[in-house]
């Protein structure tokens, strides 16, 4: 599920068209619709009043799913250090994989979706059971520098 | 521009008319409060100023005026520590934009900035909307950013933030991060 929220966007399709090409790591399709996602890529700026909407979103996504992150905006607020902006999405949904980088290179991004892969194969899935993270919830924050 | 502006404002309003100022070619009008819908009014109809490009607030709160001046011509200038009384404690400025090009007599492109005084406690302006529609946006903004209530708007609600929040961000009195608490997150 594409969240292009400001200018990582940009980015965010350069990392799915051809010449970044997400698809030769196994993840191509963009889903436009949160109930035929598992991964949420949070690109951009999120504001007080979008917070309620990426929720709702999130929300929307069937277990088990994961969120990245993806630049400075989204994991701390980055620049804008203001009454608007939300320091950190981590507040209000969990983050899987913090990218850093204003906006962060393709290439971080394809590295941030390895590590979502990665945590995959270890098996331990974030599904919230009855509303609430059940226990085998995997912890690791994981952060692209 | 100065002169044919001001002597024609002067001649039909010329009580609405507080003090023209002119600073690097730019030329502003401090209205009265009652009587920016008037002078709006004149304007467009009758000197070509039939484009409102802006309209803000300002919140002139512990505005230093003298040195204000200093900083940006560096030049030095007798230090007044100027507090700006309560019943002028916000502006609204103006910028008015003439897209008309009167036969020959070029005033395209001419600007000309008018200023309102709006008092502190009670922060409440006339609407232009009746002038300028496009004013109604502009107005919405100035309201959810300063608070400023302009009388006659047509739909005086917030501009950007939640309908429900209870404070004017640009003020100067207003912390950078806001306060802690008044927009509510989603619960994670």
């Amino acid at each position: 599920m594409p969240l292009g929220i400001s200018c990582c966007a940009i980015e965010m399709m350069a990392f799915a068209g051809p010449r970044f090409d997400v698809s030769r790591f196994g993840a191509e399709v963009f889903r436009f619709s949160p109930r035929q996602s598992d991964l949420l890529i949070v690109a951009g700026t999120v504001t007080y009043k979008m917070a309620k909407v990426v929720r709702k979103i999130y929300d929307q996504m069937p277990d088990p799913k994961w969120v990245i992150s993806m630049g400075v905006c989204a994991s701390s607020g980055g620049m804008y250090r203001s009454y608007s902006v939300v320091q950190g999405i981590d507040q209000f949904v969990p983050v899987d994989v913090y990218v850093a980088g204003c906006p962060p290179r393709p290439d971080s991004v394809l590295k941030a979706l390895m590590e979502i892969q990665k945590k995959i194969s270890r098996g331990n899935h974030p599904g919230q059971v009855g509303g609430k993270v059940s226990p085998e919830f995997d912890h690791e924050k994981i952060l692209i520098e | 521009m100065k002169e044919e502006v001001e002597s024609r404002l002067r001649s039909s309003l010329g009580d609405a008319i507080v003090s023209v100022d002119e600073f690097n070619e730019q030329v502003s009008i401090e209205i009265k409060r009652d009587r920016i819908t008037d002078v709006c009014k004149i304007l467009k109809e009758e000197l070509g100023f039939n484009y409102l490009s802006d309209l803000c607030g300002a919140d002139m709160l512990n505005y230093d005026d003298a040195s204000a001046r200093k900083a940006y011509l560096a030049i030095e200038h007798e230090h007044r520590p100027h507090q700006v009384p309560n019943e002028e404690r916000f502006l609204v400025v103006y910028q008015l934009t003439s897209l008309k090009d009167k036969s020959g007599d070029s005033d395209l492109g001419k600007r000309l900035r008018l200023k309102v005084k709006v008092d502190g406690d009670n922060p409440v302006c006339p609407s232009i909307t009746s002038v300028f529609k496009s004013a109604n946006w502009y107005e919405r903004e100035a309201f959810d950013m300063f608070g400023i209530e302009f009388e006659g708007h047509p739909d005086m609600r917030r501009m950007y933030m939640p309908e429900e929040y209870e404070y004017y961000p640009l003020r100067k009195d207003f912390p950078l991060m806001g306060v802690p608490g008044s927009i509510p997150l989603p619960r994670r």
